[in-house]
């Protein structure tokens, strides 16, 4: 029993810590910039304005950096969802020569940091002639090599007699993918239309090194701006905790609803290593 | 007859759902890894492309102004080698302590709203780093609510983000081992790859240790669910032998348990390793490098020196140095993971 209720007081406690600053963040930014500034602690907003969210409406180009960051996440999604899928059964279940071969060129790109591509991408987008356009945001996060891997991974659980009945009913290979195999790994769309969402949503490195033009900017690079100048006068927190606590939304209420997609992300990170 | 009717568009079936993917990462990951390898040769200024004839070549110049020759170039690397090497050194074990902490917590069996709690501990990794980082920031202002806690229990808190002291220092000057403010000549007088040893001892920033705290906080509850998918694998069986056998709970955990979760202590640990030596986002965010470059981390520093210095090629060579150190990490994992799974 004192066991039972020592796990209880740990539990939350450590769900204050991890919790808490959202509810600092809620706060603070229905607060005016001295309330904030003399009570940062406290949950009730003295006296509560929305003064903030109009100015972050009206005041910065917030509402340009969302519609580019719809743009992006819905495109970048689609492809991944379509692009990762094709390849991942063709990797899985196709039989072409150099399959081996580009099956492990994937997982070895697998392994290749983000944040030491910042330079290459630059290159390649400026050679290419793209950089600073919405395809120089979009086209080269249409593919990844982690989502083709969960791909071929629910691909190869899917038991072969379901594809070779499809056949012998006299289905065609890309018939089969589409009508058959396809809706049987529902389970890893859904995981793979979660994480693109989540990872092109999220995404800051990609957009820094893409594009330069204010007018191509997402929200966590608007956002990234706004915080380390572009403001201008004073600290303007709540407007900078308005404008974060938006950003982090869409992602909220995506994770409660799909929760238990996110826990399988996770794991299947273990699985794959 | 029916098999060999569908081989032939087998086979150009096959190429042809590959043929977009192997496009875009040969594009976008293959190719630009080899432009990068050759700028990181050349002195190229950002100017026009970097594959005109016209274009100075460094050859390893670049490399080795990182290095082995005394300069501004190197000193700024190995500092930003030390900063994220301390960053590492504390951020890996407290994630890991912490994300094995809390999933033993949360997998006891009588304890409900489980799910309520493991959703609780991993909703800021999902979140984006950049609007997290805005929050922190706030968190850690020299009059914000971490400050404004310490006071609570007669602590008061530092100017965080404003204060480049190196904690191992601080610690240092508290015991009364040396002083801070007139270090002792035999570790000024000394240096190692361009700094002195007096300074590879400073330890994270205070400056750093808000980022720290960040990384902990975002970091360790996807490493909890790693742990607590673990845990629920293991047979009940073991642990029911150990309770029969009069093991009290620390044993159980300790003999029985910790035993059986090595495999994904492995994993964990080398997945932590792996990302905090990329950290970029938060520095760019909270930081830029200061105070006294003492948040300086060289996947920020390839980016600095590239996009603000326009030394493209110094900043290439970077890149390749940090890519070296991860992908080290990366085969250990590897390599470990075998092993793990042999057994």
């Amino acid at each position: 029993m004192r066991r039972k209720a020592a796990g209880y007081a740990v539990l939350v406690l450590f769900a204050l810590i991890f919790l808490y600053p959202f509810v600092i963040q809620i706060a603070n930014s229905f607060k005016t910039e001295a309330d904030a500034a003399a009570h940062p602690l406290s949950p009730i907003p003295h006296p509560f304005t929305a003064a903030s969210f109009k100015k972050i409406l009206h005041g910065t180009d917030f509402p340009l950096w969302l519609a580019n960051s719809v743009l992006m996440t819905v495109l970048v999604t689609l492809g991944r969802v379509f692009f990762d899928s094709l390849a991942g059964y063709a990797l899985a279940r196709l039989r072409f020569r150099g399959r081996d071969t580009v099956s492990a060129t994937i997982l070895a790109m697998m392994a290749v940091p983000g944040v030491v591509l910042l330079i290459p991408k630059f290159l390649v987008l400026n050679q290419l002639g793209i950089y600073n356009s919405y395809t120089a945001l979009i086209l080269p996060l249409l593919v990844d090599a982690t989502g083709i891997f969960i791909m071929k991974q629910a691909f190869a659980a899917v038991p072969i007699d379901v594809e070779e009945a499809a056949h012998v009913d006299g289905a065609g290979i890309v018939r089969t993918y589409w009508s058959v195999v396809l809706p049987m790994v529902r389970p890893a769309l859904i995981t793979l239309t979660i994480l693109s969402f989540q990872g092109s949503w999220n995404d800051f490195t990609h957009s820094l090194i893409a594009v330069q033009n204010p007018d191509l900017y997402t929200l966590p690079r608007g956002l990234a701006d706004l915080v380390t100048g572009s403001l201008g006068s004073g600290t303007q927190y709540p407007l900078k905790l308005g404008a974060s606590l938006l950003t982090i939304i869409p992602v909220a209420v995506i994770f409660l609803v799909f929760q238990r997609y996110f826990v399988r992300d996770a794991n299947e990170g273990a699985a794959k290593g | 007859m029916r098999a060999g009717g569908i081989r032939g568009p087998e086979r150009s079936v096959g190429w042809l759902f590959v043929t977009p993917a192997i496009v875009i990462i040969t594009l976008f990951l293959v190719v630009p890894i080899g432009m990068a390898l050759w700028v990181s040769f050349t002195a190229w200024n950002g100017q026009g492309s970097p594959f005109r004839s016209g274009v100075p070549m460094a050859g390893l110049d670049n490399y080795t102004g990182l290095l082995t020759v005394d300069s501004l170039a190197r000193q700024d690397f190995m500092t930003s080698i030390r900063n994220n090497g301390y960053y590492v050194l504390i951020v890996v074990p407290a994630q890991t302590v912490l994300a094995l902490f809390l999933a033993l917590v949360v997998n006891q069996k009588l304890l409900r709203a489980k799910s309520f709690f493991r959703s609780a501990f991993y909703f800021p990794s999902v979140t984006s780093s950049v609007a997290i980082s805005v929050v922190f920031l706030f968190l850690f202002t020299s009059t914000g609510a971490v400050n404004q806690l310490l006071a609570l229990f007669g602590v008061a808190g530092p100017q965080w983000f404003a204060d480049p002291r190196g904690v191992l220092h601080l610690l240092l000057g508290t015991v009364g081992l040396v002083d801070p403010a007139a270090p002792p000549a035999m570790l000024t007088g000394h240096s190692l790859l361009g700094l002195s040893w007096w300074e590879w001892l400073a330890g994270p920033s205070v400056a750093m240790c808000a980022i720290i705290a960040l990384a902990v906080w975002t970091t360790s509850g996807t490493f909890m669910l790693m742990f607590l998918a673990a845990l629920q694998n293991l047979p009940v069986q073991l642990d029911e032998a150990g309770l029969i056998d009069g093991a009290g709970p620390w044993q159980r955990l300790r003999f029985v348990t910790l035993p059986q979760l090595r495999p994904t202590l492995l994993l964990i640990v080398t997945l932590g390793l792996i990302g905090t030596w990329q950290i970029f986002d938060q520095v760019y965010v909270m930081s830029q490098g200061d105070p006294a470059k003492t948040t300086l981390t060289p996947a920020y520093l390839s980016y600095r020196t590239a996009f603000k210095d326009f030394d493209y090629g110094s900043g290439a060579a970077i890149s390749f140095l940090l890519f070296v150190v991860i992908i080290a990490m990366t085969l250990l994992q590897r390599r470990l993971m075998r092993s793990g799974s042999e057994e």
